[in-house]
C-alpha cells in the first residue's frame, strides 16, 4: 500500500522541481544550440536564458513568471495499491497543486473560462489535469507533473492520405513559422507531433510527445525516428530562432508519436513545449521509498502495443515496408 | 558577432533618453514600474474607475505581466518569478491607455504592431520593450526591490491585479520599437521571409482548406 501522506509530500515537492529546475536533456540541448547560434540577437538571448536557469537554482524561483498550467500524468503499475484509493490520490493531487501554488510560489493561472473565476491556487473546474496510465508490472506509483504554457505554438489540422509526408512537412512549417514570429511559441522548443487518433487523441499524442518525451529521445519505428530527425533539421534552417530574430534555434528536438486513425484521415497535431521546459517526475514505492527523476519513460513498449496482445520488443520493420 | 549595447534606463525616462535608444538595446529599468492587463484596462477604460495610485508621476513604465506571487496572512507579499504576457492582445485598450495614463514605456512579451506603434505609441511619445527569451523570470525577479502595494486585488484576483514594484537594474529588457515607432520583430520578420519560400518547395496546399487561410508567409497571426 503506497501511503497517501508520501504521495501529497511528494507532488509537492514536485511542483516546485518543475517549476525551478530545468531538466538536464534540455539543458543540454540548449546548450548546443547556443554554442551552433550565430545570429546576434538570438545568441544574446540564448546567453539570457541559460544564466536565468542558474538563477531559478540559486534564488530557488520560477525559471518563468507565467508558470503555465500545471496537469498531473499518473503512471501505475499493474499491482499498485495506494491509500484511500483513486479518491484520495485525485484530492493529495489537488491539495499539492495549490499547496506550491502559495509556497514557490507559481501565478495562479487558472481561471474559470467565462466568469475569471480565479482561486489564486491553480485548482478549478478539470484542474490541475489528471491523465492515467498503466504498466503490466510493478507496485509502483509515477507522478509527472508537467506545466506547461497554455497559449500559443499549439495547433491541429485535419489532412489525408492524399496530402502524404509532404502535407504534415508543410503544416509542421506553418506552425513553427506562425507561431515562431515574434518567439510566440518560446522557442527554441521541444517540439511533439501527434498523428492519427482522433482530432481529441491527436492532440493528446502531440501533447504527449513534447511533454513526456526527453531531448535525444528517439521513437521505436526507425522511420518515424528518421522523420523526427529530418523535422529537426527542417525546423532549424527556418532561418528563425529565439523571440523569431534571425537565427537557426528553433527546435531543439521534434518527437513524432502515432495513433490508428479513421482509414479515410491523416489527423496531425503540433505542440510547441518551451524555453522553461518544466516537467518532473518521481516513482514512489509502497516501502514509502521516493525515487526523483527527469525522464517520465512514458512511453514504453506496453504504451505504444499495436495489437490485442502487446510484446515487450515489437518487430517495427514487419510493417514500416 | 556584435554583442547588442547595455543601457540603464529610468521608469520615468526623459525624451532624450528614449530618443537616443535604437532597436535591439538591452535596458535594464531604476525606478517603479507597475503591471496592468486586460483586468485594470476594462476596469480603469471600460468602468472608469480611478487609477489607485498617482499615473504617470508615480510611474510611467507598464508592465503587461502576472508575477508569480502569492499574498502572506500578514498582508505582505511573496513575490518569486516575473514574466511578460502576450501584448498584442490589448490592441484595443493601449491609445486610450497611453494618453491617460502617460506611460512612456510599455513592457511586455513579442510587442505590438508597427501600426499600433505609429497610432499610439508616436503621438504619446511612448516605446515598447520586450522581455527577453521570454522566460527571464527568475533574472526579473532579482532587480525586484520590493512590492510597494497591491491593488484591486479583490476585484480581479492576483494575476490581474495592479502590483506596483521597486525596482534596481531589473532586465534584461530589449528595445522593440523606437520613437518613430519602427518594429525590431518586424524588421527581423522581413530578413527570415526572404528564404521562406524555398522551404515549402514541393509541397502544396492541405485537400481541406480553412476560412481565412492565408499563404503568405510575411503575414503574421497576431
Amino acid at each position: 500500500m503506497i501511503p497517501i501522506d508520501i504521495i501529497q509530500k511528494t507532488a509537492e515537492m514536485l511542483m516546485e522541481k518543475a517549476a525551478i529546475e530545468i531538466p538536464e536533456d534540455y539543458l543540454s540541448g540548449l546548450k548546443r544550440a547556443a554554442k551552433d547560434e550565430d545570429g546576434d540577437l538570438s545568441s544574446f538571448v540564448l546567453e539570457a536564458m541559460l544564466e536565468n536557469y542558474e538563477a531559478a537554482k540559486q534564488d530557488r524561483s520560477a525559471m518563468c513568471g507565467d508558470t503555465g498550467t500545471p496537469r498531473w500524468y499518473v503512471k501505475m503499475g499493474n499491482n499498485a495499491r495506494i491509500e484511500g484509493g483513486p479518491i484520495a490520490l485525485e484530492g493529495a493531487l489537488r491539495s499539492a497543486t495549490a499547496s506550491a501554488t502559495k509556497t514557490v510560489p507559481l501565478r495562479p493561472n487558472r481561471v474559470h473560462p467565462l466568469w475569471r473565476t480565479d482561486y489564486d491556487n491553480n485548482v478549478g473546474i478539470g484542474a490541475p489535469e489528471i491523465e492515467y496510465g498503466f504498466e503490466p508490472e510493478g507496485e509502483w506509483i509515477d507522478l509527472i507533473t508537467v506545466h506547461k504554457g497554455g497559449l500559443f505554438g499549439t495547433d491541429y489540422r485535419m489532412l489525408f492520405p492524399s496530402d502524404g509526408i509532404e502535407g504534415i512537412k508543410r503544416f509542421y512549417l506553418d506552425s513553427l513559422v506562425a507561431f515562431g514570429k515574434r518567439g510566440l511559441a518560446c522557442q527554441p522548443a521541444i517540439i511533439g507531433i501527434g498523428l492519427g487518433g482522433s482530432k481529441d487523441a491527436c492532440m493528446v499524442l502531440g501533447k504527449r510527445a513534447a511533454c513526456l518525451r526527453i531531448v535525444g529521445d528517439q521513437n521505436p519505428d526507425p522511420k518515424i525516428a528518421n522523420l523526427e530527425e529530418e523535422f529537426k533539421e527542417l525546423g532549424n534552417s527556418i532561418g528563425m530562432g529565439a523571440m523569431g530574430f534571425v537565427g537557426k534555434s528553433m527546435v531543439i528536438d521534434c518527437n513524432i508519436e502515432v495513433g490508428f486513425c479513421h482509414t479515410g484521415g491523416m489527423q496531425m497535431s503540433v505542440h510547441a513545449f518551451c524555453l522553461s521546459s518544466r516537467r518532473a517526475v518521481a516513482r514512489i514505492f509502497p516501502n514509502g521509498e521516493v525515487v526523483y527523476r527527469t525522464d517520465p519513460k512514458w512511453y514504453t513498449p506496453y504504451q505504444r502495443r499495436e495489437t490485442v496482445d502487446w510484446q515487450e520488443s515489437p518487430e517495427w520493420q514487419s510493417h514500416a515496408g | 558577432m556584435a554583442k547588442p549595447r547595455r543601457v540603464t534606463l529610468s521608469t520615468n525616462p526623459k525624451k532624450e533618453e528614449l530618443t537616443e535608444l535604437r532597436l535591439g538595446d538591452v535596458v535594464y529599468l531604476d525606478g517603479t514600474i507597475y503591471t496592468a492587463r486586460e483586468g485594470v484596462y476594462k476596469r480603469a477604460l471600460e468602468e472608469k474607475a480611478n487609477f489607485p495610485v498617482d499615473l504617470p508621476h508615480r510611474s510611467a513604465a507598464n508592465f503587461h505581466c502576472s508575477p508569480a506571487a502569492s499574498m502572506n496572512s500578514d498582508g505582505s507579499f511573496n513575490l518569486g518569478s516575473v514574466t511578460a504576457t502576450a501584448s498584442f492582445r490589448f490592441s484595443k485598450w493601449i491609445g486610450q491607455w497611453l494618453s491617460q495614463s502617460g506611460a512612456k514605456l510599455i513592457i511586455g512579451k513579442g510587442g505590438m504592431s508597427a501600426e499600433d506603434y505609429k497610432k499610439h505609441f508616436v503621438p504619446n511619445g511612448a516605446i515598447y520593450l520586450t522581455t527577453v527569451g521570454y522566460g527571464t523570470g527568475a533574472l526579473l525577479g532579482r532587480g525586484v526591490e520590493k512590492v510597494s502595494g497591491v491593488y484591486w486585488h479583490s476585484e480581479l484576483g492576483l494575476a490581474q491585479a495592479m502590483w506596483v514594484i521597486d525596482v534596481k537594474q531589473m532586465g534584461p529588457f530589449m528595445v522593440e520599437s523606437d520613437l518613430l515607432g519602427n518594429s525590431l520583430f518586424e524588421r527581423e520578420n522581413r530578413k527570415i521571409a526572404e528564404g521562406i519560400g524555398k522551404l515549402y518547395e514541393g509541397t502544396k496546399p492541405a485537400t481541406l482548406k480553412r476560412y481565412g487561410e492565408t499563404d503568405n508567409r510575411s503575414d503574421e497571426l497576431i
